[in-house]
């Protein structure tokens, strides 16, 4: 017998403005705030990058009210080299954590995974609430880094020790700042941790009748298996961050060593192991970046699916693939530390299951191409993004298995070959699926259509401009330039300025691209065209069977009941070429899931 | 409120099955062409999974500072062995106590559900017997940190010290949380319905950071 714990905890429709739109217990509302959270932080990050690239095109050049950001920083609008690091710093930072966990996760999970498993919320909306909050919290506790005297830390998104440990002595940005990053982290651990525990328990226990877990579509089952990672991965970051801040703040030794001298002077810290924070840290960040990741690969499918109007050669294969890369995401996070000092057997140890974990990624690919070949794939923005999607994860992804050699690694590593690399595989490739999941939803959530051309444009330029960016980064990266480095001086890097002046032209130019989006976003929202119908995809999963928008317990008077496979489209001796998820009609030439 | 005529308190039993969510795919699958296939017929409540995925958030946490624990001692000759302050002992039979009251809590609340015991404060004290144990305990911790803070041994003043603290702090914010959970049962005991997936929830809790106490006992014991 079910507990009724569910319907008791479902508050009545809010009717104050705050109630409804910013203290809102509706898991809808939630995951719009939070995709506007990971908008406004996306184009932080990437007027972030703009500002770099612009340096290590040309060096000197006064970029106009810099220095009204940092008066220090960027004396006279040129950025000193420590500001670059600064500024490198935030934008990983924020594009790792506040887009890439936050949009393809976050925002649309919080809004579909409940009406995907039929759900009329998720079970516990008040930690729901809580964690869109907490997570806005850390975003501003990290952005008040540039605001304070030294501006933010300059170690990187990965904090190594002990720069990150040492305090203020550092360098700029090192005292206060690593203290707000870490305190910023902690928190968005928190924020993390309530989200994940409502996803698991909603694609748990809060599943209609009929739906079992095999039926649930592709992006739920994307969605269920990040909060999985989510829930494992953020709880060792937190303890990590608390060390790191017990480090600055108290003087405890946990990743500071002995006798470290810096600007001669001795640090009183003593016998702190810098790896540790490196182990600490990776066994969480291998984890994250398939939590950017795996997401998409859901959202892409589903919309391939019904794009393509027929199911996947595997639907079976392709969760089990899924659910294999987030459990071997935790046997591999070594291949970050080839070359940190570690014991080489390690590196064995590391390298194998990263060569592993190339297996479930092929088959998904595999899955995806084999599906698509011979298929009458409907071409919109939609789809286009999916392909892009695609794309963007082979050709980063496969600069992945010269990164798993330890012996190219040591050539490889701290190099463009790995920006490239990264970028390709989860910056890119899961923006792209953010689109896509944007453009195909769109009509469920606002009841209006975005304008086609425009996004068929906006994908054409973010596509082609995505390459000109990163693919040159490989060639860098084997032509010996070091990443973090805020200019290049040395004779054999002279010679590649070029490049980096082409590849900044193209982010700039791609960038503004990003503007049609924004246009169409925006516009479209308020003056789209209007939905044909509620199912304008003729998708057959849940969102697409209730009304547009969703109404408050998101299916109305009536649950839904599930009589179907997720994906049954193009049914021979069917009515239509798709099928409901909730219609009662009979097959009788199903592929259905056994 | 049932002080004045002897009710047994208002538990929410297992309610009749409705339209609603939550009927988790358990029930009865619609043939598409083949046989009924006979499952459980509902999921369990969103609490008793829901608990249980906290915890497991807790243990990785708890487990990234073992390892940390684990690799630093390791890492440099500074460890400084010392003995636990004998007042943890002495904690620990009191979060096992609190444990045992909190179990013979949930059987009187249980014997109200079948109209064995009328009489409603029994399990309402034995709930408050719990907290004061819970918050005996915490003043056990804090009684443990000034003694050794007052005979010099902050937080800073060496590795395993730091441990020392950083450990049972979090244990203790933990625990807090725990306390937080009991004054709600026992609030909602004596003036609303109080739902058996809560309670159960809730005791899954205690008695997991009883269980978690008595693991870092251990490990502090053999480390420090």
């Amino acid at each position: 017998m079910h507990d009724r714990s569910a319907h008791a905890a479902q508050p009545g429709v809010p009717t104050s403005f705050l109630r409804k739109h910013v203290f809102s217990l509706d898991h809808k509302v939630i995951g719009k705030q939070y995709y506007a959270l990971a908008l406004v932080a996306a184009v932080v990050g990437m007027v972030l990058s703009w500002l770099m690239r612009i340096h290590l095109g040309w060096g000197s050049f006064a970029i106009p009210g810099l220095h009204l950001l940092s008066s220090t920083g960027a004396p006279g609008d040129v950025m000193t080299p420590e500001y670059y690091l600064q500024l490198m710093t935030m934008h990983g930072t924020i594009m790792v954590f506040f887009v890439l966990t936050t949009a393809p996760f976050a925002a649309f999970g919080n809004f579909f995974l409940p009406i995907q498993t039929g759900a009329e919320d998720m079970p516990f909306p008040h930690f729901n609430m809580m964690s869109f909050w907490v997570t806005f919290v850390a975003f501003v506790v990290m952005v008040a880094a540039f605001f304070v005297p030294d501006g933010p830390t300059l170690g990187g998104w990965t904090q190594y020790a002990p720069l990150s440990a040492v305090g203020a002595v550092g360098g700029p940005g090192q005292g206060l700042g690593v203290v707000l990053w870490a305190a910023s982290i902690g928190i968005f651990c928190i924020g993390q941790l309530l989200g994940s525990l409502n996803f698991i328990t909603t694609t748990l226990d809060m599943r209609c009748k009929g739906m079992s877990l095999m039926r649930l579509p592709l992006s739920a089952w994307g969605w269920f298996i990040t909060s999985i990672m989510g829930l494992t991965a953020f709880a060792v970051l937190m303890p990590a961050c608390i060390l790191l801040i017990l480090d600055h703040v108290a003087g405890t030794s946990f990743f500071v060593p002995s006798n470290l001298v810096i600007n001669g002077q001795i640090l009183p810290h003593s016998g702190g192991s810098t790896l540790l924070w490196q182990h600490l840290f990776w066994f969480f960040g291998h984890p994250e970046v398939y939590i950017a990741i795996v997401p998409g690969m859901g959202i892409v499918s589903h919309i391939l699916i019904t794009n393509m109007r027929r199911p996947m050669l595997s639907h079976r294969v392709l969760i089990y693939s899924m659910g294999a890369l987030a459990v071997l995401s935790y046997m591999v996070y070594g291949h970050h530390m080839f070359v940190s000092g570690m014991n080489p057997v390690s590196a064995i140890a590391f390298s194998f299951p990263t060569l592993v974990i190339t297996i479930p990624s092929t088959i998904v690919v595999l899955i995806w191409l084999g599906s698509l070949y011979g298929s009458k794939l409907r071409i919109n923005s939609a789809s286009l993004f999916a392909l892009g999607f695609i794309s963007m994860f082979i050709s980063g992804g496969v600069s992945g298995f010269f990164l798993a050699q330890p012996s190219l690694d040591i050539m490889l590593h701290a190099t463009y070959f790995v920006v490239g690399h990264f970028h390709l595989v989860m910056g890119v490739a899961a923006m792209f699926g953010i689109f896509a999941g944007t453009y195909f939803w769109f009509p469920k959530m606002t009841g209006r259509m975005m304008n086609e051309t425009l996004g068929k444009a906006h994908f054409i330029l973010s596509f082609i401009g995505a390459y000109c960016v990163f693919m040159p980064f490989h060639y860098l990266g084997m032509a010996g330039n070091v990443r973090r480095y805020q200019a290049f001086t040395d004779d054999y890097l002279i010679p590649l300025i070029p490049v980096h002046k082409f590849i900044t032209v193209s982010a700039i130019l791609t960038g503004l691209a990003q503007l049609i989006f924004v246009y169409n976003l925006i516009y479209s929202r308020f003056q789209g065209p209007r939905a044909p119908n509620d199912n304008p995809w003729e998708g057959t999963s849940l969102e697409w069977s209730t009304a547009t928008p969703p109404p408050h317990n998101n299916f109305g008077d009536q649950m839904p009941v599930v009589y179907h496979d997720p994906y049954q489209y193009s049914v021979e001796g069917a009515s239509a070429d798709y099928i409901l998820q909730t219609s009662p009609e009979k097959l009788t030439n199903p592929q259905e899931e056994k | 409120m049932a002080t004045t005529v002897p009710e047994p308190p208002k538990i929410d039993l297992e309610p009749l099955p409705s339209d609603g969510s939550g009927k988790g795919g358990w029930g009865n699958l619609v043939p598409a062409g083949g046989e009924l296939r006979r499952v459980k017929p509902s999921s369990p409540p969103p609490a008793s999974t829901g608990i249980w995925v906290g915890l497991a958030a807790i243990t990785m946490t708890f487990a990234a500072f073992t390892s940390a624990l684990i690799v630093r001692q390791g890492a440099s000759p500074d460890w400084q062995h010392f003995p636990l302050p004998p007042i943890l002992y002495l904690d620990s039979l009191v979060i096992i106590a609190s444990s045992l009251t909190l179990e013979i809590a949930r059987r009187q609340i249980a014997r109200f559900m079948v109209a064995e015991k009328t009489r409603a404060a029994a399990p309402a004290r034995w709930l408050s017997i719990t907290l004061c144990l819970g918050l005996l305990f915490v003043a056990g911790q804090t009684f443990a940190w000034l003694q050794l803070r007052s005979a010099g041994f902050g937080l800073a003043s060496n590795i395993s010290y730091s441990f020392f603290y950083v450990l049972t702090v979090a244990h203790a914010t933990h625990l807090l949380g725990g306390l937080g959970g009991l004054v709600r049962v026992l609030g909602k005991l004596n003036h609303s319905v109080l739902r058996r997936s809560t309670l159960e929830a809730t005791s899954l809790y205690w008695h997991f950071m009883g269980a978690l106490w008595l693991y870092l006992l251990l490990l502090l014991w053999m480390k420090l």
